[in-house]
């Protein structure tokens, strides 16, 4: 290395800080994203007349607000080297869950209430099956992701549940401040995640976890707990998510986020997060499904044959990791080096 | 030595110059290596070695300079080209595939074999043939890799590399994960291959001992830059010391008084290893260094990753400070006060994707949050508050752990212990793979960890290392304890006497 000191000059203190890669403020491995998002942004502002209406930004922030909340929870699940694909199934399981309890005559809170239970139950047997059972993630949410999915369609018998109470479609449909309320919802899902990620002792585990389980188990990091603890938060918001769909469809779909597991793991790794742990942040996540969701949106306002997102939509998260592996492999002779 | 000296060496590397990015590791370099002769290559770890090495192998091209063979300037091999010409190289971390047999991985890449299908009596005909030459001829070559212990392994290695036709054999750190008695079965290789086949061999080691023994000549680098060449009969261990770092180290072993023991810190009663029929009783007071010595596989890293609680015992209690341990919890040890170095630093110590800060305040966290709620300031205190005392050289506490160099890889690690407030600290292997400049630092880090009242049990292979350090040596074998020693009774012979007998069975 080409400077070494013995004892740190205290001025380099406040860079230090400044130059953690988890401040939910700093541009670090999302700097790309950003810059992809800006540029689509411009590209939409330039050649459209809609993409700037209100109606237009309040459908986008609603359609992106679903998918940003599973690909935090995805996040946590990807920082420990795992992978949930089990979300887009409780999604439809807790949204149905919900709205049969909703169409059967249960208070809206009690139905919500139960939906996310139901989301943290299915993320509590899904981090038992990884962290007791040591089973790999990839099988254990796989086979989750049958069941919650068979579970939904027997409950509902296949069949939408409508009509729900206007009460209860309001929440997801309404507006706070003159602003969606999705959106208010995804902004405090988004701090509160960032926090936990990258203020709390828990989150740091969740980043030495997924570096090396062994390595941070011989530390005394509570291993299994963590493990745990990242499937539940994957399921909860996935329930939560599940349970804003239907207030925003005002219907039980019991289909509804078939799919949605690949756009979770897809947002998380467009907005900078590493597949094989310890890499990426809230805010990434958050990036990476805005900037899915404005693909689709933009597609749309200009008439794009649909089938045509889908491959630019597959090119950007073979570019986006394509990057990355650029980005760490130059710097990985200096590390290696002597 | 006497070595007759031919016109022209086989390997000349001359003015040799490579950067990373902005960082120059090589600087003005110069080697020559001789048919039939050792080449010791000595620095620390930065020095430039790993660096020269991939030069040599054609692993990654050089900036500026000349490499010749047999007088021929060969260019930039690639390494496949630098195979050919006969460079091949032992490395320290083994490149056999675990879950292939000896012999496919012996002729791995030119396996004999007739419209794709592998001819299996000359493939056993050939491996045999290789396997003789390094004095293995009771392996058989149709077990997997994995069955075969370390040892082993490195001698089909070896094997390998000169079954490809070396004549230039590369050697970084051989002996590291090697008992003393294997370790000597390799040099008594190497002495040979050299004598009877004239192999010119380079050997790199922190083992200082091991330059001494078996190396003709010896190039030392220091920061990326040529220091001396000259036979080894013209350095001293201290001459050779001083020019590899670069300052005196007076002694390597700190000074030692020898303190009153406290209190009995660590009570280890009638821990039973999975498998062992043997208890181990072991008592670790305030202040006091507790060697354990033993061959390799003697069960001593069983033996404190058992007391850790990292894996699952037979039978017994452990007892930190009078507080009894959970069996089988890393996560309560370390609450009760107890920490363990690993010896494998890679897998199972280091963090690799965090940074120096994340790595030394992971295994207490508390002392750095409130209310679960990290304070980072107070974190980048602490570890500026740790590391002067531990010489560690980094630019910034945000840096990666992985940018870092063994040594100061171990001393983060310790750092981490340190910043636990440990009672205990379990220390297995603390220099492996750790240069001599590192290697005193951490020395002197353990006497004042002891002095300031902690009981400290360290596991080596390394006996000089354990008989300079220690206050007491206990011996396993076998899983079981064959004895103890008390420093002023303790001599090379004494504890390999013991490493070979039979464990006295202790019940508690």
């Amino acid at each position: 290395m080409a400077t070494t000191s013995s004892t740190p000059q205290p001025s380099a203190t406040p860079r230090a800080v400044a130059e953690d890669q988890r401040t939910p403020i700093s541009l670090g491995r999302e700097s790309g994203g950003i810059l992809v998002l800006l540029i689509f942004m411009a590209a939409l502002i330039l050649t459209t007349n809609d993409f700037l209406t209100l109606t237009n930004l309040d459908n986008l922030v609603r359609q992106v607000a679903v998918f940003a909340i599973l690909s935090v929870g995805q996040l946590f699940v990807i920082l420990t080297g795992g992978i949930d694909l089990s979300v887009g199934s409780v999604l439809g399981l807790s949204g149905g869950v919900t709205a049969l309890l909703l169409a059967s005559g249960a208070s809206i809170p009690l139905a919500i209430l139960v939906g996310l239970l139901v989301g943290l139950v299915v993320g509590l047997v899904n981090g038992l099956l990884v962290s007791r059972f040591g089973l790999p993630p990839f099988i254990a949410t796989l086979g989750m992701l049958g069941i919650a999915r068979g579970v939904v369609l027997l409950l509902t018998g296949a069949k939408t549940i409508a009509p729900l109470p206007d009460g209860f479609s309001a929440i997801a449909n309404g507006f706070i401040l003159g602003l969606p309320s999705l959106f208010w919802i995804l902004i405090v899902v988004t701090i509160v995640a960032a926090f936990v990620l990258g203020r709390t002792v828990f989150g740091r585990y969740v980043y030495a976890v997924g570096s090396n389980a062994e390595s941070a188990r011989l530390s005394g990091v509570p291993v299994s707990f963590v493990l745990l603890a990242v499937y539940s938060i994957s399921s909860l918001l996935a329930g939560f998510a599940g349970v804003l769909t239907t207030s925003r469809l005002g219907a039980g779909i019991p289909t509804a986020g078939t799919g949605y597991e690949l756009q979770a793991i897809a947002g998380a790794v467009i907005g900078g997060a590493s597949l094989s742990g310890a890499k990426g942040r809230v805010i990434g996540a958050v990036l990476g499904a805005l900037i899915m969701g404005l693909l689709a949106n933009g597609g749309n306002l200009l008439g794009i044959d649909p089938f045509y997102l889908q491959i630019a939509i597959g090119l950007l998260i073979i570019l986006a990791v394509f990057f990355d592996h650029l980005q760490g492999r130059s710097f990985s002779p200096m590390r290696r080096a002597a | 030595m006497g070595t007759p000296m031919p016109a022209t060496p086989l390997v000349q590397l001359s003015h040799v110059s490579k950067s990373f990015g902005p960082v120059q590791v090589l600087k003005d370099v110069s080697l020559e290596m001789n048919r039939g002769e050792v080449l010791c290559l000595a620095g620390e770890n930065g020095a430039g070695k790993s660096t020269l090495i991939k030069i040599l192998t054609g692993a990654i091209p050089r900036d500026a300079g000349e490499y010749r063979i047999d007088g021929q300037d060969v260019g930039s091999p690639s390494p496949a080209q630098a195979r050919v010409l006969g460079v091949g190289v032992v490395y320290q971390e083994l490149s056999l595939l675990r879950e292939v047999s000896v012999e496919e991985n012996l002729l791995m890449g030119r396996l004999p074999a007739k419209g794709g299908v592998v001819n299996k009596r000359e493939l056993r005909a050939r491996a045999t043939r290789m396997l003789e030459r390094v004095g293995l001829t009771r392996v058989d070559p149709g077990m997997l890799v994995s069955e075969l212990p370390v040892a082993t392994r490195q001698m089909v290695e070896i094997a390998k590399v000169l079954g490809a036709d070396a004549r230039i054999v590369i050697f970084d750190e051989p002996t590291t994960s090697l008992s003393e008695e294997d370790a000597q079965h390799l040099l008594q290789l190497i002495n040979r291959l050299k004598k009877e086949e004239g192999v010119a061999v380079l050997y790199v080691t922190h083992r200082l001992e091991e330059i001494f023994e078996i190396g003709d000549r010896i190039t030392v680098l220091r920061d990326g830059q040529f220091i001396t060449t000259a036979p080894t009969n013209q350095f001293t261990h201290d001459t050779l010391i001083r020019s590899m770092v670069g300052r005196q180290i007076e002694t390597l072993y700190p000074e030692r008084q020898h303190k009153q023991c406290g209190k009995t810190v660590l009570a280890v009663q009638g821990l039973r290893l999975q498998g062992s029929p043997y208890r181990i009783n072991l008592e670790v007071h305030a202040g006091e260094i507790v060697g354990l010595g033993g061959l390799v596989g003697a069960g001593r890293t069983e033996t404190v990753r058992a007391i850790f609680g990292a894996d699952p015992i037979g039978a017994g209690t452990v007892l930190v400070d009078g507080t009894p341990l959970r069996t089988g919890s890393p996560q309560q040890a370390v609450k009760a006060g107890l920490g363990l170095l690993t010896e494998d630093r890679k897998e199972l110590g280091i963090l690799a994707d965090l940074s120096i800060r994340e790595n030394v305040t992971i295994a207490d966290l508390s002392e750095v949050s409130r209310l679960s709620v990290i304070s980072q300031r107070q974190e980048v205190s602490l570890v500026q508050q740790l590391v002067p005392r531990l010489r560690l050289k980094y630019h910034s506490t945000e840096q990666t752990i992985s940018s870092l160099s063994g040594g100061n890889q171990q001393k983060v690690l310790l750092s981490r212990w340190l910043a636990t407030k440990a009672k205990v600290l379990l220390l297995d292997e603390p220099t492996k793979g750790v240069d001599v400049g590192a290697k005193a630092d951490i020395y002197t880090i353990i006497g004042d960890l002891a002095a300031h009242g902690l009981g400290i049990v360290v596991v080596s292979s390394y006996l000089p290392e354990l008989l300079g350090i220690c206050d007491r040596v206990v011996v396993l074998h076998d899983f079981g304890v064959t004895g103890e020693l008390p420093i002023e009774e303790a001599t090379e012979e004494g504890v390999l006497r013991l490493a070979s007998s039979t464990p006295v069975s202790m019940n508690a």
